[in-house]
């Protein structure tokens, strides 16, 4: 009897709770983020969504850190599958299609008073959020791979050190003069290092855009492993490490690569240019940042994480997320968080900030990555993307580790790839 | 008891009573057989049925037969994780279960600092999974971890401990034997501590030596904690896979992927549900198969005392 009194009064308190929760004025808002590079991120945000806060008491965003990319996507499936998704987050640009797939989201057109608003940002990060003549994302933390280089070690070996590798070429006879051995022949500094996890597919991608291959159609249901030229650009990467020997064999951790740099084991990095402000507070050296060097053309794929708003939400709670995604993005948040980070600021006003102008006049480097947009592409993005990049970060590791020839290894990929894509075509 | 007496006796009464102790013994089990049901036995069902389903992505389901089974025995990836799932479980099992013999044997004596020596065999077993996983993590990290630090003292080239998949499985085995060992020496101190004295001293007095005890008659005795040990190893070779999430994600190139790991990136990660079930059914097989091995088999041919 006592248990069935106890059950009542817990239930009691629940529904008064709920009841108390709907009746709260403020619309809540909760935001997955994922963090992929190195400094003090999740508190630059938390500052930002305070900020937000003050000037809008009738919003309040509750920002969740959920892991990387991966993990931040993989929370928040799993979160909407559960019945409980949050309104909002910024997952990878290249999810849209999965996304779309789930049902999981609504485009912008329908939320935004004005769509003149898009246009204020620059083209490139908003190509991967165009389906279907709809703007499903709202670019924030956007990339580009860019070449970070060690100025200090290129004294050293010989080079001159305001100059980077402008070609494929020149990156492997640089690297060959920048490895340095110790007494017993052990390589105490590598010349070059391309990350082989966590994002092997953005790398292989930039890989084949320089030498001129796309890696994807528009539709989002091909890809192009087994083109001679995305084989060449991974036997180009592979050769870094087992022909020429100016590159670790083995795979290369995405997360660590920041380390290895700063602590001077590699003198150039493949590398997010989101990850520069932390380089920048922890290298004790002098370092430059360049456009990646060209095979046939210059090039990266353009990478990073966009805002979603999810179809759960209810009317008041999508306008809400527009007002705070418009506010994060607007140019002098945009030019705060670029400068905090070493993301790409979204919009080309934000680089006309007084802020912004002030920062990049004393650090270049800070706009290496924005110049290179003139040559980006969109980055890798299929159904089932997940998957996808699934089979080509295997393929790119079976490689590089020496298990499987490029060719081999990429064609085991298509194979795979081709089977979950056939769905869809 | 109340059954036989209600063959013997078979009045009103004693009928009624054995009824009402039936009632009585269900009631009992029931919470917990309540339990058991929701959480175990109806999840399995449920997942048997899954696997036999495909799921489109508009939420519809479609009945597919045994095709999610046929495909999965032309996933490269599948069986790259079962070989490796079974080279986990011979590289752990015996070897953390000699090692927890062993040290459960040496502080199991009478020595100095003997609570000091217990506290440090027991204590990877008190860290949780991703501590371990972050500790070793450094340890194994090319050049500046503490490994290749030692290689570099001894003149050698670092190694990509984690990054190669030569060594990759290697390093993840000894990590958790590390984790294990301690744990299991835990049961063996018990055991040991349960054995009769008389039995070692008889042995002694008729001139066995230490190593002859211990073969025939300690060891032997011990064998229902062996047992024990053995089938949760084995079972716990299946279900540890927190440390893959930190150290290596399964790779490089799946390396280092374990069935568990593989059903988690399928079901969460690539939101394939009923392929997904289908993968688990396959694990739950395998870890029925060892407890009916257990139950069935070893259990008569082990002496209890």
């Amino acid at each position: 009897m006592r248990i069935f009194k106890l059950a009542a009064a817990t239930c009691a308190i629940v529904a008064s709770l709920a009841a108390g929760m709907r009746t709260a004025s403020a619309v809540d808002l909760t935001m997955y983020y994922p963090v992929a590079v190195g400094g003090p991120v999740t508190k630059i945000i938390d500052d930002m969504v305070q900020r937000f806060e003050k000037q809008n008491p009738d919003i309040k965003v509750t920002a969740v850190y959920a892991g990387n990319y991966t993990d931040t996507m993989t929370k928040a499936m799993t979160a909407m599958k559960g019945g409980q998704p949050p309104q909002l987050s910024v997952l990878l640009s290249t999810d849209v299609f999965t996304l779309l797939d789930e049902n999981a989201i609504v485009p912008m057109d329908d939320l935004v008073p004005d769509k003149s608003w898009f246009g204020s940002f620059y083209p490139a990060f908003m190509a991967n959020g165009k389906v279907d003549g709809k703007t499903w994302s709202i670019p924030f933390q956007r990339s580009t791979i860019v070449l970070y280089w060690n100025k200090d070690a290129f004294k050293e070996a010989g080079l001159d050190p305001e100059k980077a590798p402008a070609n494929w070429n020149e990156m492997a006879g640089m690297a060959a003069k920048l490895v340095k051995k110790d007494a017993a022949g052990n390589v105490t500094r590598w010349g070059v290092e391309i990350p082989s996890t966590g994002y092997a597919y953005w790398m292989l991608q930039a890989l084949a855009i320089e030498n001129g291959q796309k890696m994807m159609n528009d539709a989002g249901n091909e890809v192009y492993l087994t083109a001679t030229k995305t084989v060449e650009a991974l036997d180009y990467w592979v050769g870094l490490s087992r022909k020429d020997a100016v590159m670790p064999t083995g795979s290369i951790d995405w997360a660590t690569l920041r380390t290895d740099f700063v602590e001077g084991k590699t003198a150039m990095m493949w590398h997010t240019t989101g990850n520069l402000t932390a380089v920048k507070d922890s290298a004790k050296f002098n370092f430059g940042v360049a456009l990646l060097p060209a095979k046939e053309r210059r090039g990266s794929p353009t990478g990073g994480g966009s805002f979603y708003i999810f179809k759960s939400a209810s009317p008041d709670q999508q306008k809400a997320a527009v007002k705070f995604i418009q506010w994060m993005t607007a140019p002098e948040q945009a030019a705060e968080w670029s400068i905090k980070t070493g993301y790409v600021a979204v919009s080309p006003a934000a680089y006309k900030t007084p802020a912004m102008e002030e920062y990049a006049k004393g650090f270049p480097a800070a706009v290496v990555a924005r110049d290179q947009l003139d040559h980006a592409v969109p980055e890798l993005s299929v159904h089932e993307n997940g998957r996808i990049y699934k089979f080509v970060g295997d393929a790119v590791q079976a490689a590089v580790t020496g298990t499987q020839k490029p060719q081999e290894a990429l064609a085991a990929a298509q194979q795979q790839a081709d089977r979950v894509l056939k769905a869809y075509k | 008891m109340a059954e036989a007496a209600s063959i013997d006796v078979p009045g009103d009464g004693v009928r009624s009573r054995a009824w009402l102790n039936a009632v009585n013994a269900w009631l009992l089990l029931l919470p917990a057989a309540l339990f058991l049901g929701a959480f175990t036995h109806y999840p399995v069902l449920a997942t048997i049925r899954s696997s036999l389903f495909v799921v489109r992505r508009n939420g519809g389901e479609v009945f597919a037969g045994l095709d999610n089974y046929g495909s999965m025995t032309e996933d490269p990836i599948f069986w790259k994780a079962f070989v490796n799932n079974v080279w986990f479980a011979l590289g752990t099992v015996p070897t953390s279960i000699a090692l927890a013999l062993l040290m459960a044997i040496w502080v199991n004596r009478n020595i100095r600092g003997r609570g000091l020596l217990r506290l440090a065999f027991f204590t990877p077993t008190v860290l949780p999974m991703i501590a371990v996983a972050n500790i070793w993590l450094f340890f194994y990290t090319p050049d500046y971890g503490l490994l290749d630090q030692l290689r570099s003292l001894a003149g050698l080239p670092g190694w990509n401990w984690l990054g190669d998949p030569r060594s990759v499985m290697g390093c993840l085995i000894v990590m958790v034997i590390w984790k294990e060992a301690g744990f299991f020496m835990i049961f063996y101190l018990a055991a040991l501590q349960q054995l009769p004295p008389d039995l070692n001293e008889a042995a002694a007095m008729e001139g066995a030596g230490r190593f002859y005890i211990f073969r025939r008659i300690t060891f032997p005795l011990l064998m229902p904690a062996t047992l024990f040990i053995a089938i949760n190893a084995v079972i716990n070779s299946f279900k540890l896979v927190d440390h893959l999430v930190i150290m290596t994600k399964g790779g490089p190139n799946n390396a280092s992927t374990l069935l568990l790991y593989y059903i988690y990136e399928v079901a969460f990660t690539f939101q394939d549900h009923a392929y997904a079930a289908t993968l688990t059914v396959v694990l739950v097989a395998i870890l029925s198969s060892l407890a009916l091995l257990k139950f069935g088999y070893l259990d008569r041919r082990i002496h209890y005392q």
